[in-house]
């Protein structure tokens, strides 16, 4: 029982850390029309800034919040300098730009910071178990995690549904002349729309750094499951991305929690211990064929330009 | 007889050099750069399959590095069970990849645009996991061969420049073949879907059915490659297979010259020979590649071979 609540909470905090991750990444790609692969990078980068920032200031909130804007920073330079002229052109040449930006960044960080990875140390209060059921205890920070990440949904679905920025967001993924016709600087907005994909790779990047270790290449990994995640949601649907992040969080969570044991019911101990990594990493994959087979435009398709 | 380009006289050099690349070798007693061209022309024997379907076929695969994977455990696996004959090895590496592509490309060419490149993407991750589980065949750490493939007698696998020679053969072969393909119906009907579906369904042309070949087609090759591969390294890892490696194979067709016959072997050797020398300038030489891919597509459309057509009409 506890192992299952507590699993159960991992996968949900695992699942509203991708939805930031791939919130980004769909805002970009539903509005600018742009596959960004270099978004893995910014989550890194986010990471990084916030183990560097923390340590230097000493204190773990500090650290974040100038981490965030950082990556805020660094989004926008990267839009306007680089991105920015990869609008209107194929998908493949996005895809091949921002593989180069990665071959970059992950050298620029081994050249800043060195091959080893670096450590987030919590601050204090942040460590202690919270009881949450009676008899359960849950570890504060990841309860952080969720509670952080569930309000910065809730806030990025009102900006995007209630505001006239959110407005003009909506209207430029329908029809960027239109919007460019009625005298909205576009170019701006575009910028600032990546500038916030930015930032929430970064917050993601920020806050899954305590819980692992912080390292080059920790982006890649995470990028094809942001990827899996707006594929199997429709890509350019928030909601659809949310609700395809907690998905895919769960199932990768539970699966590698339960698998093993689950498989060695079946097989024997020796062949169960080895499929069952690589079954459960499968799993989401598998999990994203049989969407796209069955739905080939995700389970919720933004409207239709 | 076609009038004289820029493009092609570069062309003609290039294989010309490939060719005699062995005899420079032999002269000079550098035999690093044999081991170095033998491994770039796989590789480019990989990028010209890929291109097959990307640049003549309008489908952007995101995993075609998953049949170097296949290819190369085909001929690991057989020589780890005792089976060390080629003529035993090849077909099955090529025939695993046909029957891996047959699969996934008919499930992938539900989806198109986006979709299809992260779909192909899943499922070349999907083949990465399952190689890494191989616990048999060594899982994560990868599978040594300890003997190559065995022709008996007819070539020697093992004297690099018979290896050598046999890469560049199969890679002629292949690029011999696409060109056979894409100029025949097939490779024409082909086409017209790449440039417009919806007009050649209407006349007629089951889409799918057509696209699904040519992915079988690309697929088989690429499984070629992997089992050349497995063969110079004397190694195979689900490393092949990751994902960063589909998109150095997309790198290098694209840095050619999609959709030409001899771009993605032009893409291959810059590609490679840029990352080897820059390697030898600097450790950090993904430093300068990054911006530079970036500067490529920004700049300069139609990759090398566009770049030497233009340089041709001046």
């Amino acid at each position: 029982m506890l192992l299952v609540v507590e699993q159960f909470l991992n996968g949900l905090q695992f699942g509203l850390l991708l939805f930031l991750l791939a919130a980004g990444l769909t805002l970009v790609f539903g509005i600018m029309d742009l596959v960004n692969l270099a978004h893995g990078s910014l989550y890194m980068m986010g990471a990084y800034f916030a183990a560097t920032f923390a340590a230097w200031t000493g204190s773990f909130l500090l650290g974040a919040l100038m981490a965030l804007g950082a990556t805020l920073v660094l989004g926008i330079v990267l839009e306007v300098t680089a991105l920015r002229h990869l609008y209107g052109r194929d998908h493949l040449d996005h895809v091949l730009a921002t593989f180069g930006l990665i071959l970059f960044f992950n050298e620029a960080v081994r050249l800043i910071w060195g091959p080893a990875g670096l450590a987030l140390p919590l601050p204090a209060w942040l460590t202690v178990p919270v009881p949450i059921l009676p008899g359960i205890h849950y570890p504060a920070y990841r309860l952080a995690i969720i509670v952080v990440a569930l309000l910065v949904a809730l806030l990025l679905y009102l900006g995007v549904m209630r505001t006239r920025i959110g407005m003009l967001i909506r209207a430029g993924a329908s029809n960027r002349e239109m919007i460019g016709a009625l005298g909205i600087n576009i170019k701006l907005l575009y910028t600032l729309v990546f500038g916030l994909g930015a930032a929430l790779a970064g917050l993601a990047g920020l806050m899954q750094a305590p819980i692992l270790t912080v390292q080059i290449g920790m982006g890649e990994n995470i990028l094809i499951l942001a990827f899996v995640i707006i594929v199997i949601g429709g890509i350019g649907s928030i909601r659809g991305a949310f609700l395809a992040a907690i998905f895919v969080g769960m199932i990768d969570t539970l699966g590698r929690a339960f698998l093993p044991n689950l498989l060695r019911q079946v097989l024997s101990g020796a062949a169960a211990s080895t499929a069952a990594p690589a079954l459960s990493s499968m799993l989401i994959y598998l999990l994203m064929a049989i969407v796209l087979v069955v739905r080939p435009e995700g389970l919720f398709p933004a409207n239709r330009r | 007889m076609k009038a004289f380009t820029v493009s092609k006289a570069v062309t003609v050099l290039l294989l010309a050099g490939l060719v005699l690349l062995p005899l420079y070798s032999q002269l000079s007693g550098n035999i690093f750069i044999l081991t170095l061209f033998t491994r770039i022309i796989i590789l480019a024997l990989a990028a010209a399959s890929l291109n097959l379907i990307m640049g003549f076929g309008g489908m952007m695969s995101f995993g075609h590095a998953a049949y170097l994977g296949i290819g190369g455990y085909a001929v690991g696996m057989l020589a780890q069970e005792g089976i060390g004959s080629g003529f035993i090895q090849f077909p099955v590496a090529l025939a695993a990849s046909a029957i891996y592509a047959l699969v996934i490309g008919a499930l992938s060419l539900r989806t198109r645009g986006v979709y299809f490149i992260m779909i192909t993407l899943a499922f070349a991750q999907m083949a990465y996991y399952v190689a890494s589980g191989l616990a048999r065949y060594g899982g994560d750490d990868g599978l040594t061969i300890y003997k190559r493939s065995d022709f008996s007698g007819l070539i020697d696998l093992g004297n690099r420049v018979q290896f050598y020679y046999l890469c560049l053969a199969c890679l002629f072969g292949v690029i011999f073949l696409i060109w056979r393909i894409v100029n025949s119906r097939f490779g024409l009907v082909l086409q017209g879907l790449r440039s417009n579906e919806q007009r050649m369904q209407a006349i007629g042309f089951p889409a799918k059915r057509y696209q699904l070949v040519c992915f079988v087609i690309s697929g088989t090759m690429c499984g070629l490659a992997g089992a050349l591969l497995a063969n110079n390294t004397d190694f195979i890892s689900p490393a092949v297979m990751y994902w960063t490696r589909s998109g150095d194979l997309m790198v290098m067709v694209i840095l050619g010259g999609m959709g030409t016959l001899f771009g993605p072997v032009m893409g291959a050797v810059v590609f490679l020979l840029l990352e080897e020398l820059l390697s030898q300038i600097t450790e950090y030489w993904a430093l300068i590649m990054g911006p530079l891919l970036l500067l490529i597509v920004l700049f300069g459309r139609g990759g090398i071979m566009g770049a030497l057509g233009r340089a041709g009409r001046g």
